[in-house]
């Protein structure tokens, strides 16, 4: 086989389809000429990896339904199948009946489009994720420069639902969206600055290589302003305000039904899972574990962080939108710079460091977490609201003063 | 410190994951209820009903309809009616059970069940061929015979005339 094919050395996985196509022959006469054959291998890798993910989604959606139903003490869905299993099956076969309804005054193709281009980038993220070892569909050398910006674009997608819906619900739910998603990319880039330092590159391939010790315990602030923006960055309560249901109806998809509301809620549950598996790259080792296979490790690691997302999100209740902001450019914003000047400081004393030296610098860096929490809760705490304080009924002494009395 | 109400309310939750969930599969699965519980398949006793139409007249809303004849040669020497009609409405029906405590001859009690919704309002009347042919498990609302002898009409027998007592 002579020749450069792009991919074919970086990835096993495609490299092995491809000569398996490639060198398909009759009695010395190739079947499939080399070009269709890297398409074939292409395709079918692609076809695998979101077929995956939308069944993992499917499964995902049912047992985020019955933990939850656990948690309020209900049972969840348990009609159809073996404890509800087939309840993913019946909700898809409902939504692909339904009646696609298009209301009166709406921006046809901005409308149409903003389903597909939402559930982009949920989808995309899984291209550079490392799901065991050398089992990937594209080895980027700037994998989370690419995951940063493809996450990004469900809020085009979310303004042009909004927009195209010619609803004000829909469109106010778009521009807190909007709002929310720009303030929030801030601490979730300045997180991952610091995993970066410690991992010298942007592929997400080199940094779960590099990762001898996770970089939870050497990065906890890091973790901790990283999961929290996630949780934002996917509009998943408790930072739901785009789609708060006893404010704004649905948010910005109130106008859709059908397969279209069903494309923008596979785009939701699929974002848990991508978020998890962010999560599991950058902090958790990725696919690295002692005794198991190294796809069953991933497997767990993301199934583990998503049911911390899934616990967050059944704990705490919904933020008012100035505390949402507030959270993110005073608490956030300021915490996340202080563990990148941290980390760098460290990094430039130990310039490549030993595990002993790792583990010192993770020492410090959790003292520094939690000194960082202390004290910004005390200062921020009563200035995370906006709001004015409550004025004084005239006429009436308050009621902390009857009580000194 | 703040922020430790947050790791609260996640022990909350977590504790929450692995307790016993308190949902009742109510059609595969009732909720017991009350053997005061005043349902809607009113228990009807035509040996013992007269026909007075005593329920009929102390229905606040007027929704029970009696039509009698005599139903012997001698009225006057203890004959009793014979209903030909007997229609509650229970669709209109408010379940103060009035006509149970108007009822002189301890005729009528109140029903057990409550599992009767139709699709139509004139389904929801209670005839009098329904009444003589239902099961009949009355409540021991205002029938302190009942209670006195720990009757329980969701899971006791249906009783007939002679075993209500009065």
């Amino acid at each position: 086989m002579g020749g450069y094919t792009p991919f074919r050395e970086a990835n096993s996985f495609f490299g092995n389809l491809y000569d398996l196509f490639a060198e398909l022959n009759v009695f010395g006469v190739s079947l499939i000429p080399q070009w269709l054959a890297y398409f074939i291998a292409g395709f079918l890798v692609i076809f695998a990896v979101i077929n995956a993910v939308v069944i993992t989604t499917t499964v995902g959606t049912w047992v985020e339904r019955r933990v939850i139903g656990r948690i309020q003490s209900r049972l969840g869905p348990n009609r159809w199948g073996p404890f509800g299993l087939f309840t993913p099956v019946a909700d898809a076969l409902k939504l692909l009946t339904k009646e696609d309804t298009r209301p009166e005054g709406v921006d046809g193709w901005v409308f149409n489009l903003a389903p597909l281009v939402f559930i982009l980038g949920p989808l995309l993220v899984f291209a550079v994720i490392p799901f065991g070892e050398n089992t990937y569909v594209a080895n980027l050398n700037i994998g989370i420069l690419y995951i940063i910006a493809v996450t990004t674009v469900p809020t085009i997608a979310m303004f042009m639902a909004g927009w195209g819906s010619g609803n004000r619900y829909s469109l106010f739910g778009a521009m807190r969206g909007v709002a929310q998603l720009v303030s929030y990319e801030v601490p979730l880039v300045l997180s991952i600055v610091g995993v970066l330092l410690l991992a010298g590159s942007l592929s997400l391939v080199d940094i779960v290589d590099s990762q001898r010790v996770p970089f939870i315990l050497i990065q906890p602030l890091g973790f901790f302003i990283f999961i929290v923006a996630i949780s934002a960055e996917m509009n998943r309560s408790p930072f739901d305000i785009v789609e708060a249901d006893s404010e704004l109806v649905a948010g910005f998809h109130t106008e859709y039904s059908g397969m279209k509301w069903g494309t923008f809620q596979l785009a939701e549950f699929i974002a848990p899972f991508g978020a998890a598996a962010i999560i599991t790259t950058l902090f958790l080792k990725g696919w690295e574990g002692p005794v198991l296979p190294s796809h069953l490790w991933f497997f767990i690691k993301v199934w583990a962080v998503w049911f911390v997302l899934l616990w967050v999100r059944a704990t705490l209740p919904r933020l008012r939108v100035d505390q949402i902001m507030a959270l993110a450019w005073k608490f956030l914003f300021p915490l996340g710079l202080i563990n990148l000047f941290i980390t760098a400081g460290l990094l430039l004393i130990w310039e490549d460091p030993t595990i002993a030296q790792l583990w010192l610098m993770g020492g410090i860096n959790w003292v520094v977490a939690l000194a960082c929490l202390v004290a910004s809760s005390h200062l921020i705490s009563d200035k995370l609201s906006t709001r004015a304080p409550l004025a004084p009924v005239p006429g009436r002494s308050s009621g902390r003063a009857q009580e000194a009395r | 410190m703040y922020g430790l109400g947050i790791a609260k309310g996640l022990m909350v939750t977590l504790t929450n994951l692995f307790r016993k969930p308190f949902t009742i599969q109510y059609p595969e699965e009732a909720v017991p209820q009350s053997p005061r519980f005043r349902g809607e398949e009113f228990a009807w006793y035509e040996e013992r009903c007269t026909g007075c139409a005593s329920c009929a007249k102390y229905c606040p809303l007027g929704i029970i309809k009696i039509v009698t004849h005599p139903g012997g040669e001698n009225m006057q020497e203890g004959d009793s009616y014979a209903i030909d009609v007997f229609d509650i409405d229970i669709g209109r029906c408010m379940f103060c059970g009035l006509c149970v405590e108007a009822c002189p001859y301890d005729a009528l009690f109140m029903g057990s069940g409550f599992e009767r919704g139709q699709y139509r309002r004139d389904d929801l009347i209670i005839t009098v061929d329904e009444l003589r042919s239902s099961e009949r498990r009355p409540s021991t609302w205002f029938r302190p015979q009942l209670e006195a002898r720990d009757y329980n009409p969701q899971g006791g027998e249906p009783l007939s005339w002679e075993e209500v007592g009065r």
